[in-house]
């Protein structure tokens, strides 16, 4: 690895090992000094202490706390998750109508849920819903319905984006051998459509996911609200603890989705079924088009 | 309408606090951002090692729970104090947060635009014997950075969005706690809400707008 030539250095000559050698040693030691500054400070206020890290490892924290905040935090995503996919396909498709009163008010629709910040959003639906239906508990239905209105509007662009990347050749000999409008969109287009939006969409269920920690500020209960509500006070002082570990476990779950998108990715490139290229997902770079520049793997960014 | 107009000064207060941080976290994240992809790229395996793995940690955690644990965690139990008066260290601790958290997006949507660079640039650059970090100054960010404007855009778009979730940080000052706050005392209002939102969309569509047109303009030919 450290012998091979990349993009942006040849393998190394004399005085360039030297350098690097040199930056090496420089790099470890300012990590080194940045750990043990953590460290140090952590240590002052007492965060290292053993009684507040015990209740981690003890099968009740987990069953009594933890677990459930999980299932609160995965309850909401998975809802959201489902909710944003209905809509997200109904407008996407919408926007692609031939009819422009279809169209037109789906693209406003689309375009002024995507704008506006997710959290404002569920404060309004928190705060409306008493007001038209009485009183009553709506935290997880705002939440939800926040989740779905703004993701679900993301993914109708990644939906619409998917069609548009079927090459038009599949729609004209679809229309050629006699199939009517839904007949090429139901069996020609989505089919291969989704092959292509497949590692979009995971991805911004990734987004969905990371979203739902905005539960905890209209007091939902779920894995961060356990951690930095619940949890400390029943083991005080072991606030720090509690957030370092559902942060792992937010970090495991999205880094597990994550690789399953990379996955699905990869498997859809070498696959000849679908005619349509992945596209890529709604918060990551649009490519430059072909030639643009070196494959990414020429690149050695490890 | 009465209500946004009513309570409108006191929502506009709060819509310039998220203008502020997003000024200043603008600034921090596209500097930040940088240092880690010139990291990411570095011939130091070390360093390459440290930039990967800050960005896969904080780019797959929640921003609430990162701007909560500032708060909560580093600010109140650690003792990380930017300064006496609360509002202000609440400020700088959204500040921190959000940038931190932004900074990953900046470093991944350079990294693509670095990826856009053809292979002879570098190897020119090397033929005449410029040096890792002269290169990466000179020929490679200049352009990989003119190949990202709109993806950087999109990140700051988000990035603006992001900053009502002050909450999260205990910084009670941005229009997302002054919406609440409102409709706690006077109950739900839609003119409020559209009108925050048309507040949001008046920063956003000219952002996308103008670089979009700025990456037209400055796009390199080949």
């Amino acid at each position: 690895m450290s012998s091979q030539a990349t993009l942006l250095f040849d393998a190394p000559g004399p005085r360039a090992r030297l350098r690097n050698h040199a930056l090496t040693v420089l790099a470890l030691v300012a990590l080194l000094a940045i750990a043990w500054f953590i460290y140090v400070r952590f240590d002052e206020k007492d965060q290292w202490a053993p009684e507040i890290w015990q209740p981690f490892i003890e099968a009740r924290t987990w069953t009594g706390f933890i677990l459930p905040g999980l299932i609160g935090t995965l309850k909401a995503a998975a809802l959201a998750a489902v909710f944003a996919l209905l809509f997200g396909a109904v407008f996407g498709l919408a926007r692609l109508s031939d009819h422009r009163w279809v169209r037109v008010p789906a693209g406003v629709v689309v375009e002024f849920f995507r704008a506006i910040p997710l959290l404002l959003l569920i404060f309004f639906i928190f705060y409306l819903l008493p007001s038209l239906l009485g009183g009553g508990d709506y935290i997880l239905f705002a939440l939800v319905a926040g989740l779905t209105l703004y993701n679900g509007s993301v993914l109708a662009e990644v939906v619409r984006a998917g069609v548009l990347s079927v090459p038009r050749g599949q729609s004209e000999a679809a229309y050629a051998i006699g199939l009517r409008k839904t007949g090429v969109m139901v069996r020609i287009l989505l089919p291969q459509a989704v092959t292509a939006m497949l590692p979009a969409i995971i991805a911004q269920l990734v987004v969905l996911l990371k979203d739902t920690a905005l539960g905890f500020i209209v007091s939902y209960v779920d894995l961060l609200s356990m951690g930095f509500r619940i949890i400390p006070p029943n083991f005080p002082g072991a606030l720090i603890p509690a957030a370092i570990v559902i942060g792992i476990i937010y970090i495991g779950l999205n880094m597990l989705l994550s690789a399953f998108a990379q996955w699905l990715e990869k498997r859809s490139r070498r696959s000849r079924k679908s005619s349509a290229r992945p596209i890529a997902p709604p918060s990551a770079i649009p490519s430059l088009g072909p030639g643009a520049g070196p494959p990414s793997d020429v690149v050695t960014l490890k | 309408m009465d209500e946004l107009i009513e309570y409108g000064p006191y929502l506009w207060e709060g819509f310039q606090v998220n203008l502020g941080l997003s000024a200043v976290c603008a600034v921090l994240s596209l500097v930040l951002g940088t240092i880690l992809v010139s990291m990411r790229v570095s011939p130091t395996p070390v360093l390459r090692a440290a930039g990967t793995a800050y960005v896969n940690i904080v780019r797959n955690t929640p921003l609430t729970l990162i701007l909560a644990f500032s708060a909560l965690g580093l600010s109140d139990q650690i003792g990380l104090v930017f300064s006496e008066e609360p509002s202000t260290n609440g400020f700088w601790l959204v500040v921190m947060g959000l940038s931190a958290y932004t900074a990953c997006f900046v470093c991944e949507a350079l990294r693509s635009g670095i990826n856009t660079v053809p292979f002879g640039q570098a190897e020119a650059a090397r033929a005449i014997g410029l040096t890792f970090s002269q290169s990466l100054r000179m020929i490679i960010l200049p352009q990989a950075f003119r190949a990202v404007i709109s993806p950087l855009g999109s990140v700051m778009i988000a990035m603006i969005k992001n900053t009502t979730v002050a909450i999260a940080a205990g910084y009670l000052a941005d229009v997302a706690f002054k919406m609440k706050d409102t409709f706690d005392t006077t109950g739900v209002s839609i003119p409020i809400f559209i009108g925050i939102a048309l507040a949001f969309m008046a920063v956003i569509l000219p952002i996308g707008l103008f670089t979009g047109w700025l990456a037209k303009r400055l796009a390199v030919a080949r």
